[in-house]
């Protein structure tokens, strides 16, 4: 039982009913305390696994020695060694994929959220080309841009586009009919109707679609590396995963989803910046959620 | 604003601010009737009420008078020239405040100022929105977000956005309708003297039977498929009027009139 009744039913030697809300136990944990403790749960789960022979050490690591890596891995990103010149690689090829990605991407959706033309004849090829798993043009990437850093940033900006363009059109078909009709009776141009009621409609999806791109240009600029070469994270996981240093790859890709974590903060600070009307954790109102 | 009851072309009455002529309109290449044949004179100062069920073109009519759709037949009239897509001498309020969440209370009273004739003038307009603010009792909520203002309130500073550019003619289409009787009740009051206060020219759509009665000079009242005014009901209940008016056998009678003209129309 989860559920234990904090303060159950009761009669006052009034007479009055006496009657409390039930809290569940799970909602009065703090939430970094379920969280640390979750952690710890698993690792010590992990551990278990690993040094109790159940699972080869090979196939899987153990958390002790995963711990051992990122301190080493750590330490080489500090130094400055090659493993700084890899994530600086990777680093490029994200942050060029989300920039390529962002700039093709608000353009179609403007297109095809903005025109009818667009929304009747470019929509269809977009969800066409979006359900085709884009991970098989890497091949064609690389042969068309060569095994440097373009062909990852192509693919890396292939892969987060999709989001964008749907994230933006969304948005700026998000204005009601309301809002349409007093920019109308006002007199308002199309391009005043665009910048002051359907940009600033739209930019919470906008940046729900741009958050997904931030995660998933990390993803394709790793997948680009994979089936690409080049000098970067995506490389060294492959070899360390060749060579079946487990830990090594573990690391790595902790120290990988930093740089989602980065791209994905960053995005949802500008949110929080820019959309200061409509923020996570508060109603449409504005009011505070809770 | 006893000048509905006088008698037709007499030279006393207010000169007409509003004349449609045989305004129809028709969907679907002209197998959708919305309106057919309405007629429609509205003088400086009057406030006219159109009422009828859902669904019978009130609120086609409204956007046809206010310009932002064309009528398929017929001729709209406004201050001498033809309505011909949205006019600034014509101030509109909808059902939904349609406050923008990212404008102050103030910037988006101006809205309509900046979208006009630009920042600069929005800028130069603020005491005159200030004033209105004023006028509607929200003073000092000027920087306050819509996040902010009761349901109420948003719709007093949607007055306030529809006056600031001083319009000649407001058409208003349910524009309380989402609030409850309380509030409604109280707006009502307010936006009777706001109207008087300014000799405002006003056009309701409402589905409130008292609603329309308590504050119009002339009550439209039209039926559906196809839309058409049956009948005009003039309002002869002295100015200003007070919610207790209610309770007068003479707001009874005019409500009982309404009503059953709208039931006879429910089975046209």
């Amino acid at each position: 039982m989860s559920e234990l009744s904090a303060a159950g039913k009761a009669v006052s030697p009034e007479g009055d009913t006496i009657w409390t809300e039930r809290v569940s136990l799970g909602s009065r944990i703090p939430r970094w305390l379920a969280m640390v403790v979750l952690l710890f749960v698993f690792l010590g789960l992990w551990q278990l696994v690993t040094s109790a022979g159940i699972v080869s050490p090979l196939i899987l690591p153990t958390p002790t020695s995963t711990i051992a890596d990122l301190g080493f891995v750590g330490r080489g990103l500090l130094s400055g060694n090659y493993m700084v010149a890899a994530f600086w690689v990777t680093t490029q090829e994200v942050i060029w994929g989300f920039v390529l990605a962002l700039t093709i991407g608000v353009t179609l959706g403007v297109i095809v959220g903005e025109t009818s033309l667009g929304e009747r004849a470019v929509m269809p090829y977009i969800v066409a080309i979006d359900t085709m798993p884009k991970l098989a043009f890497a091949p064609l990437f690389v042969a068309w841009l060569g095994f440097g850093i373009s062909s990852k940033v192509a693919l890396a900006a292939f892969i987060s586009v999709f989001p964008i363009v749907v994230g933006t059109a969304a948005g700026l078909h998000a204005a009601d009919e309301n809002a349409r009709m007093l920019f109308k009776s006002i007199g308002a141009s199309r391009l005043q109707t665009l910048v002051m009621l359907k940009i600033p409609t739209g930019l919470p999806q906008f940046f729900t679609g741009l958050k997904i791109a931030a995660i998933s240009v990390v993803s394709g600029a790793i997948a680009g590396e994979f089936l690409g070469g080049g000098r970067g994270f995506g490389e060294l996981i492959r070899v360390a995963a060749a060579q079946l240093d487990t830990p090594r790859v573990f690391s790595l890709i902790i120290y990988l989803s930093l740089l989602g974590l980065l791209m994905f903060g960053i995005v949802s600070w500008m949110q929080y910046k820019f959309v200061f009307w409509h923020r996570p954790g508060t109603n449409a109102n504005g009011k505070a959620a809770r | 604003m006893p000048s509905a009851t006088q008698t037709a072309g007499s030279d006393s009455r207010p000169t007409p601010i509003y004349e449609l002529t045989g305004v129809s309109k028709y969907y679907a290449a002209g197998d959708v009737v919305a309106l057919e044949g309405v007629d429609l004179t509205i003088r400086k100062g009057e406030f006219h009420s159109v009422i009828g069920s859902s669904g019978c073109g009130k609120s086609t009519l409204l956007k046809i008078m206010a310009g932002l759709t064309p009528p398929s037949k017929g001729r709209v009239m406004l201050a001498g020239t033809p309505v011909m897509g949205a006019r600034p001498d014509i101030g509109m309020m909808f059902q939904q405040a349609t406050l923008f969440p990212w404008r102050t209370t103030l910037e988006n009273i101006l809205l309509p100022i900046e979208v006009r004739e630009g920042k600069a003038a929005a800028a130069s307009a603020r005491p005159r929105a200030n004033a209105l603010l004023e006028l509607v009792g929200l003073k000092g909520f000027d920087q306050s977000y819509p996040s902010q203002l009761s349901g109420g309130m948003a719709q007093r500073a949607a007055i306030c956005r529809m006056l600031v550019t001083e319009p000649e003619m407001l058409l208003l289409d349910e524009p309380f309708s989402a609030l409850d009787e309380i509030t409604r009740d109280f707006m009502n009051m307010e936006l009777q003297r706001v109207c008087a206060e300014r000799n405002a020219t006003a056009f309701l759509v409402t589905h409130s039977i008292s609603e329309a009665v308590i504050l119009s000079d002339i009550v439209h009242v039209m039926s559906a498929r196809p839309g058409r005014v049956v009948r005009t009901v003039e309002i002869d209940l002295p100015r200003p009027r007070t919610l207790d008016m209610v309770t007068l056998p003479q707001f009874g009678q005019y409500v009982t009139t309404i009503r059953n003209l709208l039931d006879k129309g429910a089975f046209l």
